[in-house]
């Protein structure tokens, strides 16, 4: 069991930045993400767009403020629990919380923050009208293991990169490739194109476009995929496996469940104090929680952090005096050992 | 002169609102469908607006001549869901005087 102080359901700009609120108070940290990287959106949607109202940044891109981040709370240990969505929440007699994931990993928190902006990120799934049938049966929207699919027909679906980059890597390992689109364009980075451009005239990869599968065949399992090409009459592929990879989307998700109060896809939240929820030791920040006024802006999402981990601390230390201290006079001690301070004045007489 | 132009826009459920929307706050379709909440907060404008999702993908009823398709709304197309071939992002149509009148029947949610 993973134990912390602070659990914080989300690593988006909000959920990083909390970290280092939280180390000032001498709180730790620890993440859970349903993406494999730390950063939200700003890592998976949008890493090369620029961001013009982060304070002090006339120009960042989203990418690079993940990283920013990152180093800023690195001396503050954060530990990460990615590629795996909280699921489950229960609150310990002693006010304490467990939250289990969706792989079952459990976490033993203080105080939960859930910073999950739209909620986890999930696979987009084409409205075919069987699929639902066949899920974990040959479609699979989540490539996990490559190797499941040595030597077996595969049909992959979608004109972005991930569509792009998986043909080209399981070429090695199935059986055969085909890779069916909408558009005879692809949207993806120039050399993963061309590769697929090489591999299509080399026979290895079978390129159906423009075109669109339609049904999925099979009775305990996918079988074959029907397809449509350039309007014409649908016909049927063999294949063992259907991948279709249209990106990602974000839905709220298990949190929906947990008994927070929810309004307009966001939980609502006490915005005249701390971000808290209806349920105390829960809080709410960034892009996921809702209140009169509410903006979506990453800014909004660091000082809702702020507060957030002032009311943290009050309640993990009800009897403690504090008071807040600037970084410039208390300095920064990490909790790996490293002093960050304003050096001092040097006092020397000249002669 | 009044900078509103009037539009027809259909909603998720099928109902019809008939709403007036500003030209000189440079905004686009997306941003007044939310202004008037005519989709549920969190189903619309995921990706704030940068062609980068499908969640305001909209089928344009009227015979409006709309500013064409730039790649990014192109390609996002080409792998959204549930596609016409009078679907448009309803984030890449600004909102000028020549909107006046559009009418647009917003697309299923994915």
């Amino acid at each position: 069991m993973i134990t912390t102080d602070i659990l914080i359901i989300g690593a988006g700009p909000t959920g990083l930045f909390t970290v280092f609120e939280a180390g000032l108070l001498k709180l730790r940290c620890h993440l859970i993400d349903a993406l494999p990287q730390a950063g939200g959106q700003c890592s998976e949607i949008y890493p090369k767009k620029p961001i013009y109202d982060i304070p002090a940044y006339p120009e960042i891109l989203a990418g690079d403020l993940t990283d920013k981040l990152m180093e800023q709370i690195k001396q503050f240990e954060p530990g990460f629990t990615l590629g795996e969505r909280a699921e489950t929440i229960d609150k310990q007699e002693d006010g304490t919380f467990i939250v289990t994931t969706n792989k079952g990993t459990e976490h033993h928190a203080k105080i939960v923050a859930i910073a999950g902006g739209l909620g986890s990120f999930e696979p987009r799934k084409p409205p075919i009208p069987n699929i639902a049938n066949f899920e974990e049966k040959g479609v699979e929207y989540i490539i996990r293991d490559p190797e499941f699919y040595r030597n077996k027909k595969i049909v992959i679906s979608g004109g972005g990169d991930s569509a792009l980059d998986w043909s080209i890597f399981l070429t090695d390992i199935a059986a055969s490739v085909t890779l069916i689109h909408r558009r005879n364009e692809f949207r993806g980075a120039l050399d993963s194109v061309d590769k697929v451009q090489e591999l299509k005239d080399a026979g290895k990869i079978i390129m159906i476009t423009p075109a669109e599968v339609k049904g999925i065949i099979g009775i305990e399992k996918v079988e074959g995929v029907s397809v449509i090409q350039n309007g014409g009459e649908e016909f049927t592929i063999e294949t063992d496996h259907f991948i279709p990879l249209f990106g990602l989307s974000p839905k709220l998700g298990p949190i929906a469940n947990w008994g927070l109060e929810i309004e307009k896809n966001a939980i609502k939240v006490n915005n005249g104090l701390d971000y808290q929820t209806n349920i105390p030791g829960i809080y709410a920040i960034g892009d996921v929680n809702t209140y009169p006024g509410k903006l979506k802006l990453i800014l909004c999402g660091f000082h809702e952090a702020t507060l957030m981990c002032q009311s943290a601390y009050k309640r993990i230390f009800p009897n403690k005096k504090y008071v807040l201290k600037y970084t410039t006079v208390g300095g920064v001690d990490g909790f790996d050992g490293t002093r960050k301070e304003a050096p001092k004045a040097v006092v020397k007489k000249i002669q | 002169m009044n900078p509103d132009i009037s539009l027809k826009i259909i909603d998720r459920d099928g109902v019809l609102h008939e709403i007036q929307a500003p030209t000189d706050m440079a905004m686009n379709l997306m941003e007044v469908i939310r202004s008037f909440e005519l989709a549920e907060e969190g189903t619309i404008g995921i990706c704030g607006g940068m062609a980068m999702c499908a969640s305001c993908q909209c089928y344009v009823k009227s015979n409006h001549k709309l500013p064409e398709k730039g790649i990014d709304e192109d390609m996002m197309l080409a792998e959204a869901f549930h596609i016409q071939d009078n679907s448009r992002l309803g984030c890449q149509i600004q909102m000028t005087l020549e909107m006046d009148g559009l009418e647009v029947e917003l697309a299923p949610e994915d």
